[in-house]
């Protein structure tokens, strides 16, 4: 079986990386593309891009570091084995609360009242102490051990986020393969036929937020052990944006897509500063973005598939 | 500087003076958006960056000639001509992929900023006022001084305002834009040059952009990452107040610029939050904005 | 297996990121070099590259390397930035970072690499280092309260202010200069009988402006960059007429050099600074002309970031050659030098660190005046020497108030 294969190639990773690639690459990358899997599954069988992931992952993790150990002294602390479920159970319902909130928007509505919960989020943050401990947010957040290791060690947390990210893939599949799942894809492509059959489509849709935010929040809980910390900036415009460019640039037509844009993307953000003068390597960032937009308009993971034939195609269809 | 004499009621009635000048620049901010994504559906993420163009270049202008006015037309002028460069050169290739259009003019506008931070570096950059505009005057009534520059926003929104209104409902290309409005296959199915038309359109809104720009720097002042927080107000106006309507974005900016200033005053701590529940809840019971048609 | 390891890193590493250098010791600088404090930023880094090219880029042989990377002015960043700069770049020493919030975060960070030594830019949160030190962090350089020193007395004793109204921005550092300042004026007997704390960014404070009660002497204005600008040019077109009292970077050289008819409102206004472009001392007339001198470009003087970053890096270079450039025992030598350094700063005090490897340092009360080209600059009232953290109170009263918050200090 070819993913069962590449799965154990990943797993063999920590044997030849150092710990930079090992932690500030893949597991960086494994994370993010967790995350942005949570937007890609729902572009690809909801239809509806999100732009309110990033809060969904700050509730998990906001939630890890108000019941763990932190040195702000905001919270308190629960065991592990109760505040992770319980971060996960808030961003599934927080997903699931987005969803019921825009239930009725399509299309560029539905990025635009995403993207205003999730700025309304990123100030209410920035400005709450008493939950969120304001600007500053909570530092020195610690991961739990398992058996004496730290699961913020490289390997560990390389392997964990692996077989999260493994699962969610596995979950996804399973999910749309569902009758709910299918429902889903129904909204997708004909939400009036379900409404004139008497189907409700407010379930469905509902139930693919709240799933997406259980993906993005267990993508969350793995951010702040690998941060070590959070605060306003983790849910701001700038995490926001750069889920969404991680998505686009993988592809929005298949869930695996996030992992490659999320490895790109990661490639990117950690070296073009040795490409280009330091100071300007934000116009790096934008000229590459700017280039697989236009020249690869499905993703990356697509245009890997597809080969060059259709590229051709694909661009004289879009400039009719 | 008043509650000392006038008590409550005054500082009331200034706050919402002060609401009601910040709506006048958000919708002179907004109404270049507001165009765009009027007719062609395209959400112009590089409208910040467009602006921030505008009165970057309208402040080396007025330091050079010491013209204001000619300050504000090269400020519009420039971003006119950049954003028809951004359309033809890049967002008309994927006309009617919406969410590509965003994307695009995202990385578009980072780059945009990169480079104008390199080029103005990082500095607050205030454009010197005319004589008439500059300095304050006493309210009657209220009592107290209020800026000449303030209360010029009003006229300039209410300028720009009727012209838009003029230009859509009175003219030819306005008819042509209703038009791409309601049904951009008609229109091109009848031939007309719909791709000049979208660059002209994108040109307009680069001027209405840019002209906000060096009177936003006039106003208040322009530094890197003034381009994403015009950007993210002419988002919420445009949005709450539906998609393409001039009375939309006039209601839009109202509403926020209220809303901003009442939060400031009133409950600063979570004013900013404010701002953005409205268009959360406005969104919610009304997707399609407060005067927004609701689509098929 | 090791040995493999490295191997197979450093062929993906050439693959990706280039040739890595040769040099014997690596500093690492992280400032802003995006965003609106940009250009704040770009002159921390000045500071950092001028103490090492005085000691002519090599310390008893051993060559040294500078690798700038920029932050945004958010703990995440300024932790990816730090993890790179030490994972990828292999950097041995850290300095940095720029604002508040990232000092807390890298103060942390420091904690999980024990092999590194951070020396803080020009951050000055008071937790950094007062509650919940780290080892391996050092910060030769005050916090925002310290910078504060002096202005609470002489607003109240020799201006005659007895009551003012404080506006400010709503995070940590705001906080702490808040602090800083009511620490001597309400002690003085001056009463704060309302603090304004507006979001970072806000652009229209015309609100704001019209709240200021009507009977204070005086506003204490502690917004940086665009925020201040903001705030005088609509206080200012308001008719407002109240003096002004500045925070650190309300009045720094960076706002006098930016454009606009706001200033007027700034001359004679005081603020507390450890830092003053225009001070006539020896040290500062020395290291203000080899600023010039190595960076034409830069501001007309040093800015307050030029200066921490510099005293940073110098406090490196000192700490090195007394150790001969040896970094061995997890740089155990190193730490023991710099905890027991002391050097002559640029405005000619002696720089020290306290137990918890807090800066003992000079603070300015200034007042903007005039410059003869019409340019404004910041000349100095009074030098306060040896400043500490605890801004000369007892250990135990001044931990007991408590960290700095919105309503702490309070005296309405």
């Amino acid at each position: 079986m070819r993913p069962a294969g590449y799965l154990l190639f990943l797993a063999l990773l920590p044997l030849v990386l150092n710990d930079f690639w090992l932690t500030l690459v893949a597991t960086r990358a494994l994370i993010l593309g967790i995350i942005a899997l949570s937007l890609t599954f729902l572009a690809t069988y909801l239809g509806v891009v999100s732009f309110a992931q990033a809060t969904l992952a700050g509730v998990a993790g906001y939630t890890i570091a108000y019941f763990g150990p932190n040195t702000v002294g905001v919270g308190f602390e629960l065991p592990f084995l109760v505040s992770i479920p319980l971060a996960l159970i808030l961003s599934t319902i927080t997903g699931g609360a987005i969803g019921l909130i825009a239930r009725q928007s399509r299309g560029i509505y539905a990025i635009m009242i995403t993207l205003a919960i999730g700025v309304a989020f990123f100030y209410f943050t920035r400005q709450n102490y008493a939950l969120f401990n304001g600007w500053t947010g909570f530092s020195g957040i610690r991961a739990p051990e398992i058996a004496g290791v730290s699961l913020r060690d490289p390997a560990a947390l390389y392997l964990l986020s692996l077989g999260t990210a493994a699962l969610a893939m596995v979950l996804v599949a399973g999910f749309v393969r569902s009758p709910m799942g299918l429902s889903v894809q129904a909204v997708r492509d004909a939400p009036g036929r379900l409404l004139a059959l008497g189907i409700p489509v407010t379930t469905p849709i509902v139930t693919a937020f709240a799933f997406s935010g259980f993906l993005a929040g267990s993508g969350g809980i793995l951010n702040i052990w690998y941060q070590e910390r959070i605060s306003s900036f983790s849910v701001g415009l700038g995490p926001i944006i750069d889920i969404l460019i991680v998505s686009v640039i993988g592809g929005l037509r298949h869930p695996s897509g996030a992992f490659v844009g999320a490895v790109v993307f990661v490639l990117l953000d950690t070296f073009a500063v040795d490409l280009i003068d330091r100071e300007r390597f934000n116009t790096l960032i934008g000229a590459v973005l700017l280039l697989i937009v236009i020249v690869a308009p499905n993703g990356l993971q697509q245009l890997a598939k597809d080969g060059f034939g259709r590229l051709r195609q694909s661009n004289s269809n879009a400039t009719e | 500087m008043i509650t000392g004499m006038g008590g409550h009621m005054t500082l009331f009635l200034i706050v919402t003076l002060n609401g009601l000048t910040l709506a006048a620049l958000y919708f002179l901010a907004a109404s270049g958006f507001s165009l765009i994504f009027g007719l062609m559906r395209t959400v112009n993420m590089a409208h910040g960056a467009l602006l921030l163009l505008g009165g970057y270049v309208g402040y080396s202008v007025v330091d050079t000639t010491g013209s204001w006015a000619l300050g504000v037309l090269s400020g519009g002028l420039a971003a006119a001509f950049a954003g028809a460069i951004v359309q033809a050169g890049v967002l008309g290739w994927m006309q009617g992929d919406e969410l590509r259009q965003t994307l695009a003019s995202i990385a578009i506008s980072i780059i945009m900023a990169d480079l104008m931070l390199w080029y103005w570096g990082g500095l607050t950059y205030q454009v010197e006022l005319p004589e008439a505009l500059s300095g304050g005057q006493r309210l009657p009534v209220l009592g107290v001084g209020y800026a000449n520059i303030r209360l010029a926003l009003m006229v300039f929104a209410l300028v720009t305002g009727l012209a838009l209104w003029f230009l859509i409902q009175r003219t030819r290309l306005g008819a042509v834009i209703r038009a791409g409005v309601d049904d951009q296959d008609m229109l091109r199915a009848l031939g007309f040059p719909i791709n000049r038309i979208f660059i002209l359109v994108f040109a307009l809104g680069g001027l209405l952009a840019g002209m906000a720009g060096v009177i936003a720097a006039s106003a208040l002042s322009i530094a890197p990452g003034t381009d994403l927080q015009f950007l993210l107000s002419s988002l919420v106006v445009v949005i709450v107040g539906g998609m393409g309507s001039v009375g939309g974005a006039a209601l839009g900016a109202l509403l926020v610029g209220l809303a901003e200033q009442y939060g400031l005053a009133y409950a600063p701590t979570y004013g900013a939050v404010f701002t953005f529940a409205i268009m959360v809840v406005v969104l919610a019971v009304r997707p399609q904005g407060l005067l927004g048609r609701a689509e098929k | 297996m090791n040995t493999f390891k490295t191997a197979v890193s450093a062929i993906a590493l050439f693959a990706v990121a280039g040739t890595a250098s040769a040099a014997d010791i690596k500093v690492g600088v992280i400032s802003i070099l995006e965003g609106a404090f940009a250009a704040l930023g770009q002159d921390g880094i000045r500071g950092a590259e001028l103490a090492v090219q005085e000691v002519g880029g090599k310390v008893d042989g051993s060559s040294i390397e500078v690798i700038t990377m920029s932050s945004d002015a958010s703990p995440d960043s300024a932790v990816n930035a730090a993890r790179k700069l030490i994972e990828q770049d292999g950097v041995d020493l850290i300095v940095g970072p720029l604002s508040g919030s990232e000092g807390l975060a890298l103060r942390d960070l420091s904690k999980s690499y024990p092999g590194v030594t951070f020396i803080n830019g020009s951050s000055a949160a008071q937790d950094t280092t007062l509650r919940d030190s780290s080892e391996n962090f050092f910060r030769f350089g005050g916090d925002g309260a310290q910078w504060m020193v002096g202005v609470g007395n002489y607003a109240y004793d020799e201006l005659g202010y007895k009551s003012v109204a404080v506006i400010a921005e709503d995070y940590s550092f705001p906080y702490t200069q808040v602090l800083g300042f009511m620490a001597e004026f309400c002690s003085a007997g001056g009463k704060v009988p309302e603090k304004f704390w507006t979001p970072i960014g806000n652009k229209d404070y015309s609100s704001v402006v019209y709240s200021i009660p009507q009977d204070v002497d005086a506003i204490f204005v502690a917004l940086g960059g665009a925020d201040a600008v903001n705030f005088l040019t609509q206080y200012n077109q308001a008719g407002g007429d109240k003096p002004i009292i500045g925070g650190s970077i309300t009045i720094d050289q960076s706002i006098l050099d930016s454009k606009g008819p706001f200033k007027e409102l700034l001359i004679g206004a005081p603020a507390g600074t450890p830092t003053v472009s225009d001070y006539d001392g020896e040290e500062w007339a020395a290291f203000a002309a080899s600023y010039t001198d190595a960076f034409p470009d830069g501001f007309s003087a040093p800015s307050i970031f030029a200066h921490h970053y510099y005293m940073a890096a110098k406090a490196a270079m000192l700490a090195l050659d007394e150790v001969d450039a040896d970094l061995s025992n997890d740089q155990a030598a190193f730490r023991d030098a710099l905890t027991d350094l002391t050097f002559v700063t640029p405005t000619g005090g002696m720089m020290r660190l306290d137990e918890n490897r807090n800066g003992i340092v000079d603070n300015f009360v200034t007042e903007v005046f005039e410059r003869e080209d019409g340019s404004l600059g910041n000349r100095v009232v009074k030098v306060i020497r040896d400043v500490d953290q605890l801004l000369g109170q007892d250990k135990e009263t001044f931990l007991a108030a408590g960290p700095v918050s919105r309503d702490n200090p309070s005296c309405p």
